[in-house]
């Protein structure tokens, strides 16, 4: 879009199945009769015969051949419309047209405004005591979110995020974390084709302010604060960034278990180690929320055995190598490690980089680090740019130090611990938002 | 359950939308340069190489040259500019 304002003709090619995104961005972007072409998915891994065979084809959207479509949208003269383009505005309302329990409920479902279970109405008495859990007014602009990079940014009040605070079923004393979240500018509803979901680490006072559970279950559906907090920051992302609508505002291929809820407080007073915002300089008395983007992958192991090196290289090998490593290790798993002369979480996280190898055959065959790693690589981008000049068979190291995060959390019943996909996106106080 | 309740509308605030027009169109391709952007996604250089060759075989008339952004998910102004400064059109692709 950017070229046609530049004065330049164009055509933009993509896979059949954005269609919808497609239209739905060029909308947003003013030019809805932007020049298209579609080919059929998918382009990876197809040879370079399949593509040709693609380019001397039917555009499998306007059933006509795929190069007729490409040089009638550089040629074809533009009508009225087209030198126009599209200016409207969009307005949400305050509240919704009065209604019953069950007809807001299927209201609130059918609009793709929840995530698929029962809600807690948003009634203005429950918003009105939501919004007693901060000081901030509620008209104040917490931030932006959007789905992806290059669609558009939609803001938010205070209020707003209040109203999905409820419909999570959170508390107002949780209400800090959850503005936290929502001015990270992360959102916990991506939609990338790789269904990424976010992780989210709490540190600091406001764990046990709230009666967190980093304990027994740390993971799963056993504490009013861990589960709600993280639904809130779900819906808040989709209800706030403009959806997270299936084949329009979300293209996650497989989607995500992790995006129902996934907030762990980190075990402080039980951990050998400093915990997570301390470690990024913090004070230990400051109220942290560090955002892990993916849950991707999840690898888990006991330990540490006797075996717990091989174990921890397979692990680390059997990674997309695109998506980071996030340990979540058991207290007893931590001490440990203590134990084996890890007294520290750097270096166990340095043994970690160390010994994430893979060949540069194997790392470079990967679709994602093609498109993200390799330009950077090109252009001379430290340390992508030594991995590119590897030899195929080479073994190379595939995370630096920084990239690698542990956690310590869990009820100390099992010494266990899990490695979840998690790059490290944000790190937001909560204190500014009490 | 019957009783009319006032609920609050959970969704965010859209930007406006501004219209942007259409850049004029070519009368012809002949002898015009013709941008095929790689837009860096996995096998998207096979494609425009794919593109490039039918360019040469069935309108070779038509200059064609391969352009990349620097970054992926970004607007790279100085391609852009590059592009604005010599070509006539482009094609973009295979983009999301």
């Amino acid at each position: 879009m950017g070229l046609e304002q530049d004065g330049v003709p164009s055509v933009a090619v993509h896979t059949h199945v954005f269609k919808r995104l497609c239209d739905a961005t060029a909308l947003a972007m003013g030019m809805p009769r932007l020049r298209q072409a579609y080919v059929p998915q998918p382009v990876v891994d197809r040879s370079a015969a399949q593509l040709r065979a693609y380019i001397e084809g039917q555009d499998p959207i306007f059933k006509r051949p795929f190069m007729q479509g490409v040089l009638d949208g550089l040629t074809s003269p533009l009508q009225e419309a087209d030198l126009q383009g599209l200016t409207f505005e969009r307005s949400t309302p305050r509240l919704v047209e009065p209604g019953t329990e069950d007809s807001l409920q299927r209201l609130f479902e059918e609009n793709h405004l929840t995530d698929s279970l029962p809600i807690v109405l948003p009634t203005e008495a429950r918003v009105a005591a939501m919004l007693t859990g901060t000081s901030h007014p509620p008209d104040k602009v917490v931030g932006k979110l959007r789905p992806t990079a290059l669609r558009e940014w939609w803001e938010f009040t205070v209020e707003k995020v209040a109203v999905n605070a409820v419909m999570a079923g959170a508390r107002p004393e949780y209400f800090p974390v959850i503005l936290a979240l929502a001015a990270s500018g992360i959102s916990a509803r991506s939609s990338s084709t790789n269904s990424f979901a976010t992780i989210t680490v709490v540190n600091g006072p406001i764990r046990k302010e709230l009666a967190m559970n980093d304990g027994i279950g740390v993971m799963g559906p056993y504490n009013h604060a861990n589960s709600t907090i993280g639904r809130a920051y779900g819906l808040l992302s989709q209800n706030l960034q403009g959806g997270s609508v299936p084949d329009d505002t979300y293209m996650g291929s497989l989607g995500n278990w992790y995006a129902y809820t996934a907030v762990l407080p980190e075990a402080e007073e039980r951990s050998p180690w400093q915990p997570l915002h301390v470690q990024k300089g913090y004070k230990p008395t400051d109220s942290v929320a560090s955002i892990f983007f993916g849950g991707w992958y999840t690898h888990a192991g006991y330990g540490p055995r006797a075996t717990w090196q091989e174990k921890m290289r397979r692990s680390l090998a059997a990674v997309e190598q695109y998506s980071q490593p996030l340990f979540v290790m058991d207290p007893i798993v931590a001490r440990g490690f203590v134990e084996l002369g890890f007294d520290t979480k750097e270096k166990l996280i340095a043994w970690c980089s160390d010994n994430a190898l893979m060949t540069a055959r194997e790392y470079w065959d990967n679709q994602w680090i093609q498109y993200l790693m390799r330009p950077r690589a090109v252009a001379g981008v430290e340390p992508y740019a030594s991995r590119l000049k590897a030899q195929p068979d080479e073994v190379i190291k595939i995370f630096e130090p920084s990239e690698i995060h542990i956690v310590v959390a869990g009820g100390e019943t099992q010494g266990a611990w899990k490695m979840i996909s998690g790059s490290l996106r944000a790190q937001v106080s909560i204190d500014a938002w009490r | 359950m019957s009783q009319q309740i006032t609920v609050h509308d959970p969704r965010g605030y859209a930007p406006k939308v501004v219209g942007k027009r259409l850049a004029p169109r070519l009368s012809a391709l002949d002898g015009k340069t013709v941008y095929l952007v790689d837009c860096l996604f996995d096998n998207t250089d096979v494609f425009i190489e794919q593109l490039r060759q039918w360019f040469a075989e069935h309108l070779p008339a038509v200059n064609t040259r391969i352009a990349r952004p620097k970054e992926t998910w970004s607007d790279d102004a100085e391609m852009r500019a590059a592009i604005a400064a010599d070509g006539d059109a482009a094609i973009l692709g295979v983009g999301l």
